[in-house]
């Protein structure tokens, strides 16, 4: 049977056809969403693409939080479904306190759009295990608002614990706390990151195919679980 | 207030109307009068102000335009052509693709941020309009000297707006120019363009017909924000007191657009639309006059249905309100349901405004007396033509007599490396990726290649890989030293920049930002400049489809130079066979295509330099052009180079950096036999292009170029982390690419 990934339409939604795209390259079913359907029509993971869902406003997805399919998310979240939120989706997760601490304005106040080199710091989650630790890789990252940030308490338990997933390397591309690209919760279901791995899957149009693992890896689990 | 109604308007004949303060003239005000029979209410003087504007009629330009037309030659791409929202090309394999560059010039200036977004807005509806799914923007932009304090101002500003708006709206921003000169000071222009793709049986037209048919206005409500912005702003010269007018500028809500463009993809998607239009400048005259106008019966609008986000405006603003993010849309009645249940999916808000009519009048009511009674065609398509005198200037003689040729060249090797590096370190040569950072290139998946390569490229097909390039061109120095001959080098370079990518150019887009028009020097390089695009267009085989006019770019007597920004679209059958720029293969060979002569007038040598502007531009050749374009199209189809780099400002050496710094591969270099290596260099003859070619592909390669009898010298070959002109100099990638890349954070960072 075919594996299918769901990928959530919020108005504002951006990357969503991209998500839909990457998965279908590594072999699974792309499931398209709705914001406002509850249900998630019997898929096997969940991504939260990037962009601007309900415009940012107030904060960055802090509406879409609040959105019905997104209640059915964070209740099949913390049951066990693998979550994957990129940019504007990390946001969402944040927001949805299915991750801690939160995405703040970049530090040096512009839009950023660039290829960045980022670490692998945990290949034991649904979306990493095709990765190996302190791999290398290069994805898009495009952000105004990707600084990670959480209390000190928090960052140093994400780090004793090894939910610290991805570190920027290179530059700090917008402030982050301890270079923190991504983060995962504590059964390493749910991802969240402001870099784009769907961008990198096609040596075509991305810097790099290294973002193809995220969807292969998660393929995996679910295949073999 | 009384409302001003038809009738009263009949019975009171000597009102005294505020027809120059909303821009008219005394003449123009008359014939209104002629045509209606009486005077025109104050709902009808606001429609005509608005639509006779210079902005939205082509009062000046249109008697030059028409060339375009007439010139037009034989292509059979065209799908559509000038005259609808934007032109639409066929690129095969049942795709079409619509294209258009536009002007959002004098907004930007006054407030950078929402006049640069609302720029893409405007540029996007219209691409929308068409049928197409917008899939890509550039743009084109001119600022005042880059060390100027007003640049710091308007630049930033200008830039987060595109950013912030395009970003938003999910569209990659692929390229563009970024382009300094103290004559942009105060009237910076900021060009905009879109691309959009869709299937031929997907077109659609700006037009209403069909008796009965209910006219649906979607999209944002209707404010008080750019009231008079297009006639007040757009065909009036900024004078010394500087813009007050702020509030005139309209502001952008890019999460709408995205809105209403999934929204109106779906309901072309169901077939639900009979003719739509996009408001932009002139709002709802514009949108309910163009309609009617271009369709078979005439139109009756409920203007109090319109729904306001504020309550007491007046039936005049309303009609001229510049709100954006709204459309028009012309549906059968019994597809009304069906379109409005769409709309309420992607919470847009629709109502509908009003119907066609079996008349030949655009009626518009409100709470049901008759404000507007008037033949649409009269607002839309019949507004007075200009024949304005123009003539040589006085200056041009002199300007050209000061010869660029005669400069002091550098003397040695030492002198020559030094001024190597100052020019890649200039701001209009130095790397704008401060700039470009700031957009997104990546989303939808489908970008091939963006900025700083020599064209845009988007993949349209990924079961084939069909895909199109764009670039964008315009080089106002040459323009000023000759109209004529700058406005075909701004089509022959971008025309150079599609086919360097391995596209095949086959339609023009313009964007002709010049002086006010009441003066008879601008008047004349606007007219040599229409001459002169006209005739390459002619030569080359690649029609205008559509574009703007930007006139008035001048503060007090001071304007512009002759800026034609050109855009050229072109097809690639298979976007894996694409050219980049990079220099990248150690041991691949560098070949010189063209003939370089000793032409240095308007070169970017002579302005970095010297600070000099004189002599004539670089000689145009468009039948070398074309011969240049089939080869690199060849070589890129049967892949025999790795890498192409047109050549423009900075000649030779400026290119070479380029291609050797986004490879991170060195070159050395030998001076051909004859030329001057000085010439060699930074000479700026058209018709060139660098190309990196495998030593297995340097046969082949040669013996095409040697059958079609294009000149190809060998000069060097990849190599080293340097840039290495033999007996001459040597200079290193790494101080190259600090020259090249700190410049520009470290004027507006």
């Amino acid at each position: 049977m075919t594996t299918r990934i769901g990928v959530v339409t919020f108005p504002g939604s951006l990357d969503d056809v991209d998500a839909r795209r990457a998965i279908s390259l590594a072999g699974a079913e792309p499931v398209a969403l709705w914001h406002r359907d509850r249900s998630l029509h019997q898929v096997d993971a969940v991504v939260l693409p990037g962009g601007f869902s309900y415009g940012d406003y107030l904060r960055c997805g802090a509406i879409a939080r609040f959105s019905p399919v997104m209640e059915t998310v964070v209740e099949q979240a913390r049951a066990g479904l693998p979550v994957l939120g990129i940019c504007n989706g990390f946001q969402v997760l944040c927001e949805s306190h299915l991750l801690p601490g939160a995405l703040t304005r970049n530090d040096h106040l512009h839009f950023v759009c660039r290829d960045q080199r980022l670490r692998v710091e945990n290949a034991d989650t649904a979306w990493t295990s095709d990765y190996t630790e302190g791999q290398e890789i290069t994805v898009p990252l495009k952000n105004g608002e990707g600084g990670y940030v959480a209390d000190e308490r928090t960052l140093d338990e994400l780090e004793a614990t090894g939910r610290v997933v991805f570190r920027y390397l290179d530059v700090n591309p917008n402030g982050s706390r301890r270079d923190i690209a991504g983060i995962t919760n504590e059964a390493g279901n749910v991802v969240g990151l402001m870099p784009h791995p769907e961008h990198a899957v096609e040596a075509l149009t991305g810097p790099t195919t290294d973002g193809l693992g995220f969807f292969t890896s998660v393929l995996k689990k679910l295949v073999t679980s | 207030m009384t409302l001003d109604t038809v009738k009263h308007a009949s019975d009171t004949p000597d009102v005294e109307q505020p027809w120059a303060e909303l821009g008219l003239k005394s003449d123009e005000y008359d014939r209104i009068r002629e045509i209606l029979g009486r005077r025109p209410t104050g709902a009808e003087l606001a429609m005509y102000s608005v639509m006779w504007s210079e902005h939205c009629s082509y009062k000046s330009s249109k008697i030059h335009l028409k060339q375009f037309g007439e010139k037009a030659p034989e292509s059979d791409a065209m799908l559509v052509g000038i005259g609808e929202n934007a032109g639409v090309v066929d690129v095969g394999q049942g795709y079409a693709v619509t294209f258009k560059v536009e002007s959002h010039n004098h907004p930007s200036y006054i407030e950078p941020y929402q006049g640069a977004a609302t720029g893409i807005g405007g540029i996007v509806r219209d691409i929308l309009a068409m049928g197409a799914r917008p899939v890509a923007v550039m743009d084109p932009l001119r600022f005042g000297a880059a060390d100027h304090p007003d640049t710091r101002r308007v630049l930033p500003g200008v830039v987060a707006g595109i950013g912030g708006y395009g970003n938003c709206l999910g569209l990659p921003n692929i390229g563009g120019e970024v382009v300094f000169d103290s004559c942009y000071q105060g009237n910076p222009l900021v060009n905009a363009l879109c691309v959009g793709v869709m299937r031929h049986e997907d077109i659609h037209l700006a037009k209403a017909s069909g008796t009965g048919n209910k006219v649906i206005l979607y999209g944002a409500r209707t404010g008080g924000d750019g009231i008079g912005g297009v006639s007040v702003l757009a065909s009036e010269t900024f004078d010394e007191t500087g813009p007050a007018k702020r509030p005139a500028v309209q502001v952008g809500d890019p999460f709408q657009e995205k809105l209403l463009i999934e929204c109106t993809l779906e309901v072309f998607k169901e077939d639900l639309v009979v003719g739509i239009q996009d408001l932009g400048g002139a709002g709802l005259s514009c949108a309910t006059s163009e309609l009617a106008s271009a369709g078979s019966g005439g139109m009756r609008v409920e203007l109090d249905t319109v729904p306001l986000r504020d309550s007491t405006l007046s039936p005049e603003e309303i009609l001229m309100s510049e709100s954006q993010e709204r459309m028009c849309a012309v549906v059968e009645p019994d597809k009304v349901d069906r379109f409005l249940a769409i709309c309420e999916k992607w919470d847009v808000i629709a109502t509908v405004i009003g119907e066609v009519t079996d008349g030949d009048r655009l009626e518009i009511y409100w709470h049901g007396e008759q404000i507007v009674d008037v033949p649409p065609r009269t607002v839309a398509h019949e507004g007075p033509v200009y024949e304005r005198p123009y003539a040589r200037p006085e200056w041009q003689d002199a300007l050209q007599a000061d010869d660029a040729n005669a400069l002091p060249r550098p003397s040695g090797g030492d002198e020559l490396r030094e001024q190597v590096l100052r020019l890649a370190g200039s701001p209009n040569q130095a790397s704008k990726a401060w700039i470009t950072d700031q957009y997104d290139r990546y989303v939808l998946g489908n970008t091939v290649l963006a900025q700083p390569e020599d064209s845009g490229m988007i993949r349209i097909d990924e079961e084939t890989g069909l895909g199109v390039a764009v670039a964008t061109d315009g080089n106002g120095r040459y323009a000023k030293l000759d109209p004529y001959t700058g406005a075909q080098l701004a089509l022959a370079e971008s025309y150079r920049n599609v086919a360097a990518t391995g596209a095949k150019p086959l339609a023009v887009t313009d964007c002709l930002n010049f002086g006010s028009p009441e003066d008879p020097g601008a008047m004349w390089q606007f007219a040599e400049a229409c001459r002169g695009l006209a005739d390459a267009c002619q030569a080359l085989g690649t029609p205008v489809t559509g574009g703007n006019v930007s006139l008035y770019n001048q503060t007090g007597d001071t304007a512009i130079h002759p800026t034609p920004v050109v855009g050229v679209l072109g097809v690639i059958d298979d976007v894996t066979r694409r050219t980049p720029m990079a220099f990248a293969e150690e041991g691949q060979l560098v070949y010189l295509l063209g003939d370089t002569r000793e032409e240095l007038g308007g070169s970017a040598w002579s302005q970095v330099i010297h600070d000099h502007l004189g002599g004539l531009p670089p000689k145009v050749d468009l039948e070398r052009e074309r011969l240049l374009a089939e080869i690199l199209i060849s070589a890129s189809r049967d892949g025999m180079i790795d890498a192409a780099h047109d050549l423009s400002d900075g000649g030779l050496v400026q290119a070479l950096t380029e291609s050797c710094l986004k490879g991170g591969k060195g070159a050395r270099l030998v001076v051909p036999d004859g030329l001057d290596p000085f010439v060699f260099l930074f000479s700026e003859s058209a018709g060139r292009a660098i190309v990196s070619v495998p030593r297995s592909e340097e046969l082949r390669f040669t013996d095409m170029c040697g059958a079609r009898g294009l000149p190809a010298t060998r000069i060097g070959v990849v190599d080293g982390d340097a840039i290495e002109v033999q007996g001459q100099f040597s200079v290193s990638l790494a101080e190259l690419r600090e020259a090249h890349e700190t410049a520009i954070p470290a004027l507006l960072a």
